[in-house]
């Protein structure tokens, strides 16, 4: 009896230690990683490696035309996800019929496209965007190689569709914490369908949806392989004036640094500086994505 | 139903959820201007009849309704019915006060605003000073209309949810349990504004407290299992049913 109740504490602290080994690791891999970055990048980091461009095949210089595009590219990207994915979202929740076939099939499409590897997004913005669109409206322009090549405008547009999958899911979530007595509420007062969503709904949905959307860029800035074929570009002499113009971008930037650079050794410092930027920015979208939730929600508890 | 002008009809109404018969050929006459309560026990259909008046079951999906109920002589379930106008004419008290997290201001003047396209500055105020007076907030709010609402008690959030209803001028007032999640203070205040309001406006009231029927109720529906079991004056509900099943619900014996 006491053997027995031995051995079954013993097992019991093992399984309990098993997954405080499993927390460590975690924590050890955050802290080199972190550490690494943090030692190697902020040698580098002045104001003029913020705001200079590379030079000498990227082996000197600073990063501003990649943190320049990046910022263009995340525009386009907001303008083009945001209308469609909230949108999507309160159809989906507000107006279609829950156990629809077409709702529950269009709810699966939004799961796997949040599933499919962005590298296949990076192939069909390829196809469809430059290939069909692009050359299609170059066709019809009458004009050579405008729309037909990569550009921001199509690499944006590709990131659009990778993050529009969060931005729909984001959306509902914030949807369906919306009490049901106020639709009710409103509606009872004489208000239509449409005037409940603008102006109960959505209002309390507005702290959930900017959340999703900063958490879009956030998640969009550090993505590469959407964009290698779709519009970023290895090293460009100039900045982007048009959405039709290549760009640099963050991501993209350190990949090409850390990969194809003609000396490694100078670039490793460059790089690890870019790479302390990204995750900077990225912490940065995340603090400010907890700092709207919190302001708006505390507003929205006031009234206005 | 001599003395009155009748308001609405109610007329052979059967309401189904999916395969479920929730009421079961329903007629009754609601007067105008007077307070009609409706009892029964939980779960009994009292609140689906009130619902159908102003057609807020048409939000549960797979509703299917017969016979027929008529608001001044029209039929509210005809196809070509425009809802939105229906419950402009119906308004609705909910069982859970549900103000919107806006303004005491905003609240009360959201009918108007959703109802009329550029509404002037002066009319709304209008609207709402006399909305909450109708629904004797008035002034306990009046030196803090730009608040929130939230911020009020139970009680007169509910009084600012009557107040939204009354700013739209309905003619007839649905009232679902109004103060079932009230405390006593504030449930005798809305009994005795209930008691005025019946002066303007056409009161149909659900209630599970039967005290608070035989208060302010001119006639009162006992309704049981989906089916209507008696529909008198109230003083004779509460003094001479004339069903045995009547007289055993109000005396207390089951329910």
């Amino acid at each position: 009896m006491t053997r027995l109740s031995q051995r079954f504490k013993r097992l019991e602290n093992i399984k309990i230690g098993l997954t405080g080994v499993a927390v460590l690791l975690i924590l050890a891999i955050m802290v080199v990683l972190l550490g690494t970055i943090f030692i190697g990048g902020s040698k580098v980091i002045t104001w003029e490696f913020l705001s200079q461009s590379p030079r000498q095949g990227m082996t000197a210089g600073g990063i501003f035309p990649a943190i320049f595009g990046m910022v263009f590219s995340m525009f386009i990207m907001l303008i083009a996800v945001v209308p469609v994915g909230v949108l999507a979202a309160v159809y989906l929740h507000e107006y279609a019929k829950w156990d629809h076939w077409f709702t529950r099939m269009v709810r699966t499409a939004v799961t796997n496209l949040a599933g499919v590897p962005s590298i296949v997004f990076g192939l069909f913005g390829l196809g469809f965007f430059i290939q069909f669109i692009g050359r299609g409206l170059d066709h019809s322009l009458g004009r050579e190689m405008l729309f037909g090549q990569p550009c921001i405008l199509w690499a944006s547009l590709t990131l659009a569709l990778l993050n529009l999958p969060l931005v729909i899911v984001a959306t509902e979530e914030a949807l369906r914490a919306v009490p049901q007595a106020e639709r009710a509420g409103a509606l009872a007062l004489g208000a239509t369908k449409w005037q409940t969503v603008r102006h109960v709904v959505l209002p309390q949905a507005l702290p959930g949806i900017l959340t999703g959307t900063v958490l879009t860029i956030a998640r969009g800035a550090g993505e590469v392989a959407p964009i290698m074929f779709t519009g970023a570009a290895y090293y460009l002499p100039y900045l982007p004036k048009a959405p039709t113009d290549q760009f640099m971008t963050l991501g993209y930037h350190i990949f090409v640094m850390s990969t194809q650079s003609p000396d490694v050794e100078t670039t490793i410092p460059i790089a690890m500086g870019a790479t302390m930027v990204l995750l900077c920015l990225t912490v940065a979208l995340n603090m400010v994505a907890v700092v709207i939730r919190f302001r708006t929600r505390r507003a929205l508890h006031k009234g206005r | 139903m001599n003395d009155q002008s009748t308001r609405l009809s109610i007329e052979k109404f059967s309401l189904y959820y999916g395969r479920t018969k929730a009421l079961e050929d329903i007629t009754m006459e609601i007067p105008e201007r007077q307070v009609t309560a409706i009892i029964g026990p939980s779960g009994c259909g009292k609140s689906t009849l009130l619902r159908s008046i102003n057609r807020m079951n048409d939000l549960i999906d797979e509703v299917r309704v017969e016979g027929s109920i008529k608001l001044d002589g029209e039929d509210i379930y005809q196809r070509d019915i425009d809802v939105v106008a229906l419950r402009r004419k119906v308004g609705m008290v909910f069982q859970r006060p549900n103000p919107f997290p806006k303004s005491i201001y905003e609240n009360v003047a959201f009918g108007v605003r959703m109802g009329e396209n550029h509404v002037m500055k002066s009319r709304i105020e209008e609207v709402v000073e006399r909305s909450l007076k109708e629904a004797a907030i008035w002034d306990e709010v009046k030196d803090r209309l730009h608040r929130s609402a939230m911020e009020l008690s139970g009680g007169q959030q509910q009084r600012i949810c009557i107040a939204r209803a009354l700013a739209v001028e309905p003619e007839v007032v649905l009232m679902d349990e109004p103060a079932s999640a009230l405390d006593p203070l504030a449930t005798a205040k809305i009994e005795e504004l209930i008691f005025r309001l019946k002066e303007k406006y056409t009161i149909v009231i659900v209630t599970h407290n039967m005290q608070q029927a035989a208060r302010v109720s001119d006639r009162t529906a006992f309704i049981m299992l989906g089916r209507l079991v008696e529909y008198d004056r109230t003083s004779k509900i509460f003094t001479s049913p004339a069903n045995k099943l009547t007289e055993e619900y109000i005396t207390g014996r089951f329910g």
